[in-house]
């Protein structure tokens, strides 16, 4: 695989038009008679609805209507539909479009409210008046699986909606044996996405036909289109839902949101396009959040520094909902064991429902979680032993020789998980020599004279990318020549456009600028399933490459029967198909396009099927894994306790890179979130489920000012799962950065500081650890 | 609600308009004048992406209602290059790997112009604070900070 474009750091063919201001994005959509909605939501976190009043409401100025559930009863009812079912969770636990009788967390949308501008709705919503018989509330896990705690939903008898367990090898056989034998406790924190837009939608009906048109903020509008046909209980192809420019997703916008479902409602209701923009304040009260999470570990190990075996059990924060079914417990269990060969593995995480927003897949899902545990506990290893902590991860990681490896963990299909290439090893001294640890004493010794201390962390991971099943693509040469490709994956930012141009342009020899492409509309592309798990370079990637190759080759076909030549004496080239050798031999592809689309009466030459395009789905069948190894250094001010993160190496290895440039950038946001994560973002619940830090006043974001510079080492080593040779890159920056940066704090407090088992820290952990509590 | 008449200079062009008081010049931006280009992020003020620059100053048109805006000089991220024809640090920007959502952007476009006006030689660091106002999600700044940088020195080697 080489071309012109694949692997060339080209600039983005998306940027010109987000540059000048021209993007589309969904609050940029403006239709003729359309309403704004704006939703009452729940502000208690627990409560039965004895009545709701809309009277005064309605009356007021530019109010067009107020819809709750029962509004809905003659079009539809019940909970929507569950994203991922799954044989533990017995009865899916999922919302209702408006809440029915029950809210079980603060923010839950009870009743849309329709009116001529979104300050008048808004106006509105605050004047309905809400009669709520209020419940106790329960916002801890670990309280929430207590025998007397108040239950989330009121007709459950346990907030635990499930146990997962997984494992492998004699795990109590390993522990008998091993040298020595450690327990922690890791609590993680809840954060959000926070993409930068925050959700939206514009939905329509064609009056004459009643179908649907659902334009989304969205990382899965074809699970969008799914689930609502399958709640309307009307055929796919009567709703068409699309994309438009989206401003970030990392995760939770890959969910079918209530409020999605709520505003096609109420646009079948009252026969009038609706907007809905979710406000941050609403984002940080509605939008799924992730992280949450508490473990207790055993690791056994032996005298040399090799890690054998883990045990534990989590207890997983889900929130009041499971929208998405139990994808994350799942994510977390298939994490392990990251690049360690450990003998045996014995886990079980029981995931919990609590009266706060629900949980989903944040960029990374729980692989950061499980790389903050494994790393965590390697130097906490290395430190029982006095040992360097590389030292027991070159003897606990699976080694290059051993690839493909099979870690004893299965995939969610039941097929067990074998890590495809890599050398984590390689990876780790690399990342070593890059910053240079060597002389990282020196630096220690100088900092410490400015009077603050430094600290060397180091982590690293495995990551599955490239998630199933499919993508698809279909490419077409236009009679004018331009080649458009669309596809169901949808983008938040990747640059997939770009990416996709890359593989095209090179299988047919044309310009960037000279292919379009069509991402997520479903009346544009008939299949998608969604931007998430690092899996869109793998999947429609591929896809684009296939199709691609298909049209080259009846591109060739044609040419061969028109200038009576061999296949294989021809290329393409310049927009043309011509002869190796003699460049002015050749047929355009405009001309061969134009052929294939007909003219009346004139049969095709050579009896070929009509039209210069073609269609492929890549089945992504075995998972590929990228992993990387990361390094920083952080500076600590003992008398502030204020963490900065000076200096960040990456070292990362996702295959063959479409794009450098776009690759990099995918780290360097993710590593960005993931220092937030290790040193910021915190959401803060009280003890009834009220959130606390609903603004960027309280929750803190990382900014420019705290973010280092971040170097980036690219191993490549292509996937043989892939026609490509790629391997994800969304979340592989975010899911070892948490882990490395505590690592480097730990280092820099000391031999007499503290295990660190917790993210975020704040500079007032810090300054108790310094003071030596 | 009484509506008040505003006269300013929007984008190099004099306008007049009728806003609602209770409008925040971002929504009057966007809904009432069609340009989208200036987006919402948090509407409390702290992420930036609604910066436009009011008489030569960075402002956050979520803070600042359409009716103060009368007699004042607005210009916003439609002002700079078109598609075609980039301004130099919207060509940087993309150069750099600068955006990749887009939403963010033209608010750090018009902060960093206001500020390269007035600071034709920053450091990196001096380029982290002036942006410190403005959160991006996707980036992690530094292709943000590289474009500007590379717009300054571009500029001064010109000059
Ligand atoms: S929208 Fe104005 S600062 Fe965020
Ligand atoms: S480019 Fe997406 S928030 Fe900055």
């Amino acid at each position: 695989m080489s071309g012109r474009f694949f692997g060339a750091a080209v600039t983005r063919l998306e940027d010109a038009r987000l540059l000048a201001g021209k993007g589309q994005y969904v609050d940029d959509i403006d239709l003729p008679g359309m309403l704004h909605a704006a939703f009452v939501r729940a502000s208690f976190a627990h409560g039965r609805i004895r009545s709701i009043d809309t009277g005064d409401a309605l009356a007021m100025p530019g109010v067009v209507a107020i819809y709750t559930m029962a509004d809905f009863a003659d079009i539809a009812h019940g909970p929507m539909p569950p994203m991922a079912p799954h044989p533990l969770l017995k009865t899916p636990i999922t919302y209702h479009p408006l809440a029915d009788t029950e809210i079980r967390h603060v923010g839950e949308a009870i009743a849309i409210v329709l009116a001529d501008n979104r300050a008048n709705a808004e106006d509105a919503a605050a004047a309905v008046t809400l009669d709520i018989e209020y419940l106790p509330a329960v916002s801890d896990a670990a309280l929430a699986c207590e025998a007397n705690s108040p239950k989330t939903h009121s007709q459950h008898a346990s907030n635990i909606a499930a146990t997962m367990k997984a494992g492998f090898g004699d795990c109590a056989g390993v522990f008998a044996k091993a040298d020595h034998v450690l327990t922690e406790h890791f609590d993680i924190h809840r954060g959000g996405c926070h993409s930068m837009e925050c959700r939206g939608v514009v939905a329509n009906i064609d009056l004459l036909t009643d179908a649907l048109t659902i334009s989304t903020s969205s990382q899965s509008p074809y699970m969008v289109r799914r689930h609502l046909a399958a709640y309307l209980k009307r055929d796919e192809n009567d709703i068409r839902v699309m994309t438009p420019d989206v401003g970030g997703g990392f995760g939770p916008k890959a969910n079918v949101y209530a409020e999605e479902f709520a505003v096609t409602l109420a646009v079948i209701k009252s026969r009038r396009p609706v907007k809905w923009i979710e406000d941050r304040q609403e984002h940080f009260v509605a939008t799924t959040q992730q992280r949450g999470q508490t473990w207790t570990l055993d690791v056994a190990f032996d005298n040399d520094g090799r890690m054998r075996a883990i045990r534990g059990r989590c207890i997983h924060d889900n929130g009041a909902y499971a929208p998405y079914g139990l994808i994350l417990p799942a994510t977390a269990l298939a994490s392990f064991p990251g690049p360690y060969a450990l003998e045996a593995l014995d886990l079980s995480i029981d995931v919990v429902l609590t009266n706060l927003v629900p949980t989903s897949p944040v960029r990374g899902a729980c692989r950061p979680n499980v790389a903050f545990l494994l790393e965590r506990l390697a130097d906490r290893v290395a430190r029982h032993l006095g040992m360097d902590r590389q030292e027991v991860r070159r003897r606990s990681f699976v080694r290059a020789d051993q690839m493909p490896y099979t870690t004893g963990i299965k995939a969610r299909d039941g097929s067990p998980i074998s890590y495809d290439s890599g050398d984590y090893v390689g990876a780790l001294n690399l990342v070593l020599d890059k910053i240079d640890a060597t002389n990282f004493e020196a630096r220690r010794n100088e900092t410490k004279r400015r009077g603050k201390l430094r600290g060397l962390g180091i982590a690293s991971c495995v990551e599955d990318t490239g998630l199933g099943p499919f993508e698809g693509a279909s490419v077409r040469v236009t009679p004018a020549g331009k080649v458009i490709i669309a596809t169901g994956a949808s983008s938040q930012g990747q640059g997939h456009r770009t990416a996709f141009a890359q593989i095209a342009a090179d299988a047919l020899g044309v310009e960037l600028e000279d292919v379009t492409v069509e991402t997520a509309d479903t009346a544009k592309f008939p299949l998608g399933i969604s931007t998430i798990a690092s899996r869109i370079a793998v999947t429609a990637g591929s896809s684009v490459q296939l199709a691609a190759h298909k049209v080259r080759a009846k591109a060739i076909a044609f040419a061969s029967h028109q200038l009576e030549v061999g296949e294989h004496d021809l290329e393409l080239d310049g927009g043309a198909v011509h002869v190796k050798g003699i460049p002015d031999m050749k047929i355009k592809l405009s001309e061969i396009a134009r052929t294939l689309a007909g003219n009346t009466g004139v049969p095709l030459p050579g009896d070929m099927e009509p039209d210069l395009a073609a269609t492929a789905y890549f089945n992504s069948n075995a998972l590929t894994f990228a992993y990387g190894a990361n390094a920083c250094e952080v500076e600590v001010d003992p008398e502030t306790g204020d963490v900065s993160v000076v200096r960040y190496v990456v070292v990362h290895d996702c295959g063959r890179l479409i794009n450098p440039l776009i690759v990099d950038g995918q780290i360097r946001g993710g590593v960005v979130h993931g220092i937030g994560n290790a040193l910021f973002e915190r959401m803060i619940y009280d003890e009834e489920g009220q959130p606390l830090t609903t603004t960027y006043g309280d929750y803190l974001l990382p900014m420019a000012f705290e973010m280092p510079r971040i170097e980036i080492h690219h191993m490549e080593t292509p996937s043989p799962r892939n026609p490509i040779g790629v391997k994800g890159a969304g979340e592989g920056g975010t899911i070892p950065a948490a882990a490395c940066v505590i690592s480097a704090v730990e280092d820099a407090l000391g031999p007499d500081g503290p295990f660190i088992a917790l993210h975020p820290i704040s500079p007032q952990h810090v300054v108790t650890w310094l003071d030596g509590n | 609600m009484t509506e008040h008449s505003v006269t300013f200079t929007l984008n190099g062009e004099r306008r007049e308009a009728r806003v609602d008081p209770r409008i925040h010049l971002g929504d009057f931006l966007r809904h009432s004048l069609g340009l989208t280009g200036t987006h919402l992020g948090c509407e409390h003020g702290v992420c930036g992406a609604c910066t436009v620059i009011v008489n030569g100053a960075p402002v956050r048109s979520c803070l600042m209602l359409a009716v103060q805006i009368d007699g004042t000089v607005v210009e916003t991220v439609e002002s700079l290059g078109k598609p075609g024809a980039l301004s130099p640090l919207q060509q940087a920007f993309a150069t750099n790997h600068g955006l990749q959502c887009g939403f963010c952007t033209s608010g750090m476009l018009m902060t960093l112009e206001a500020y390269l006006r007035t600071t034709p030689a920053p450091t990196e660091q001096d380029v982290r604070i002036a942006i410190s106002g403005n959160i991006c999600r996707c980036t992690g700044y530094e292709g943000i900070v590289q474009a500007a940088l590379d717009t300054a020195s571009a500029k001064a080697s010109r000059t």
